[in-house]
């Protein structure tokens, strides 16, 4: 039973890495840029939903609303202010920008909530857990929800991606920006409706990662953040369904070197695996080939 | 066949520029040392004459430090080309391994600057072991992917130095044990204590061997850009397949970068490490690395004495404003994004350059402007 318990809390783990992975690998996507504010928006909207919980004592899924709603702007202004303007001058200084932002919204969250750390309330705060196979396996309404998310999203991002005139702009954009503007193609749109989508769901991710693990500081999007990186490069950065499984891999691999090996040497597990993998395959498990011209 | 061609002088755009103007070299070096020793001078005087105070002072090592980390990160990122997120891992192998040899010659001699010399070498050689096993399996990736690799090394090089312990048994001898203390070791002969880190360091590290270690780092790392392997390695940056194809061994010479940036960035660690009579692992995380790298990049990609600047002014600025303690690292935050908006944003840029111009009294030597020319063009 302590086996398939780690298999359910991986999945779960894996998960919020998916969903956090899958703001990585869009934005990569469409502006080949590595945003490493992105695990910060996470804990922006951790804190925006305990804000609207605690202070303000609204309803848990009306405080998730209003937690996308802020990481939307957010991203999309981010996007605006920061990125927009170094659009096409090499990977190294978007690079330092993003960092730049990470800081800025590190220390913003600093100053107004303090360093000391808050006590998250779940969002299923209320639901009993799930008890299976004769009571011995117990599973916390956190999991269940936290993976039936995760599957939502990614079904509904696929079929946005393929099906939508948005979706497609974006892939066109991805794809090859000059020619996607010539076709007609909105390209500035595009690329805020991918920084909008990721960071919307990266609010999801905080609250769902916060109701599992409740300590909420400016830090804790950190570390979150670096790992569904990895999964995203695990997966192939750039393809949908490369960030699923490269973040439920890598929440499985976690979970189980914790218990079965070292606490901790998890973390130094997980980056072993995604160094493996990227040198049998460089461009991750469903990565494009990327072909070299003379 | 290459080596001919080498010396012919006749690959990269850049190679060939720098090898006709004999003279770049002999003016970046004199630029580079004179403002390290400049830098000594007023550093030294100002502790003397107390206008620098404690807190301040207590930061010429580390600023040593980290001009040394930014000069040697800069042959990865400037003329190697690659973009390396795990610099603070070589950082802390040579910070551990020196403090483990520090202790054990401290058990047997008592000549300082000779302890600290051989602590030092250990460091730079278990850090350039560390990047030479790092460093193979790894360049064959490029761009962001190889970025990745190395942040997730950095990360591997912290999370095995929380499980590492190292202690003094009574007649001196070294014990090591692996993810579990050491039995019968009383905790002065503890040396390293897995997540608590290094304790009980014997802080001999001075600003005189830190201004030393600026120079050697310097001095190595403008040798090496000025050397026909240098050049080589330039040529790949510039275009790895025109390199290839004139029989350039492009691994050879990115592991020759690679390897030789960690070593010189495990001697900083261990300068870093015996500054601290404690140091925690932690320390190392994934933040230094990019600190070093904002330095590299602030400072000029490729400019060496640019991040002697970038690095000495980006650690006594955070501490001079330490009284603005919850706003400093805000306008650290936003000062970085407006410095990158205004030096690689090419309309900004021109903007400000003009006004620059208008402003500047000495048009063509002003200090200003030509880096961030030519920070801008390396960057295309």
């Amino acid at each position: 039973m302590n086996f398939l318990t780690n298999i359910i809390s991986g999945l779960s783990l894996g998960s919020v890495y998916a969903i956090i992975a899958l703001g990585y690998t869009m934005v990569y996507g469409i502006s080949k840029m590595l945003n490493f504010a992105h695990g910060d928006v996470i804990m922006i909207g951790a804190y925006m939903s305990f804000v609207m919980t605690q202070y303000i004592g609204a309803n848990g899924w009306i405080a998730l609303l209003v937690a996308m709603a802020v990481c939307t702007l957010l991203g999309i202004t981010i996007e605006r202010l920061a990125y927009r303007p170094l659009r096409g001058t090499g990977s190294l200084a978007v690079l330092i920008t993003a960092i730049g932002v990470s800081y800025f919204l590190q220390n913003m969250a600093l100053l107004i909530w303090g360093a000391n750390p808050k006590m998250f309330t779940s969002l299923f705060k209320g639901m009993s857990p799930v008890h299976a196979a004769g009571g011995k396996l117990t599973i916390t309404p956190e999991s269940i929800l936290t993976i039936a998310a995760n599957i939502v999203i990614m079904i509904a991002l696929t079929l946005f991606v393929s099906k939508t005139k948005a979706g497609k702009a974006m892939r066109a954009v991805s794809e090859d920006n000059g020619a996607a503007q010539l076709m007609g193609i909105n390209v500035n749109q595009s690329i805020s409706l991918t920084f909008a989508i990721g960071s919307g769901l990266a609010a999801v991710a905080g609250v769902l990662m916060c109701s599992a693990y409740p300590i909420l500081m400016p830090t804790t999007g950190a570390m979150p953040g670096i790992k569904a990186f990895t999964a995203a490069v695990f997966g192939g950065i750039g393809s949908i369904p490369g960030a699923m499984i490269g973040g439920l891999i890598l929440g499985l691999i976690e979970i189980f070197s914790r218990a079965y090996i070292s606490t901790e040497l998890s973390d130094a597990i997980v980056f072993a695996c995604l160094i493996i993998v990227l040198l049998v395959k460089p461009t991750g498990l469903l990565g494009k080939k990327i072909s070299e011209k003379v | 066949m290459a080596d001919r061609i080498l010396n012919l002088k006749s690959i990269g755009s850049r190679g060939l520029k720098n090898a006709v103007k004999g003279n770049e070299y002999r003016r970046e070096a004199s630029i580079s040392y004179g403002i390290l020793i400049i830098g000594y001078i007023l550093l030294s005087l100002g502790a003397a004459t107390g206008l620098i105070g404690h807190n301040l002072q207590g930061q010429f090592v580390p600023i040593c430090v980290y001009v040394s980390l930014a000069v040697s990160l800069n042959l990865v990122v400037g003329i190697s080309g690659e973009l390396s997120l795990g610099h603070a891992g070589f950082m802390a192998v040579g910070a551990f391994s020196g403090i483990v040899m520090e202790r054990m010659l401290l058990a047997h001699m008592s000549f300082e600057p000779a302890v600290m010399i051989l602590s030092m070498l250990f460091g730079a050689c278990m850090a350039a072991i560390a990047g030479f096993i790092i460093g193979i399996p790894i360049l064959g990736l490029r761009g962001d992917y190889l970025a990745i690799v190395t942040l997730a090394f950095g990360e591997i090089i912290r999370n095995f130095m929380n499980v590492l312990y190292f202690g003094l048994d009574e007649n001196g001898h070294l014990k090591f044990a692996f993810n579990h203390t050491i039995e019968g070791i009383e905790n002065s002969q503890r040396i390293i204590t897995g997540a608590i880190g290094a304790t009980g360091t014997k802080t001999i590290s001075t600003f005189n061997w830190g201004l030393l270690l600026c120079i050697f780092t310097v001095f190595v790392v403008l040798n090496m850009k000025n050397s026909k392997q240098g050049r080589a390695i330039m040529a790949i940056r510039d275009n790895r397949i025109a390199a290839e194809s004139i029989g350039l061994d492009v691994r050879k010479y990115k592991l020759m970068a690679f390897v030789v940036s960690a070593a010189l960035a495990g001697m900083a660690g261990c300068l870093f490490g015996l500054n601290y009579s404690t140091l925690v692992p932690l320390k190392f995380n994934f933040n230094t690395s990019v600190l070093i790298l904002v330095f590299v990049v602030l400072g000029g990609v490729g400019n060496i004495w640019g991040c002697i600047i970038a690095a000495t002014v980006l650690t006594i600025l955070p501490e001079a404003f330490r009284q603005f303690a919850d706003y400093r690292m805000l306008t650290y935050a936003i000062v970085l994004i407006l410095v990158m908006i205004c030096t690689y944003n090419p309309t900004i840029k021109a903007r400000v350059t003009a006004i620059w111009n208008r402003i500047n009294p000495f048009k063509k030597k002003g200090g200003d402007k030509p880096k961030k020319k030519k920070t801008g063009k390396e960057a295309a």
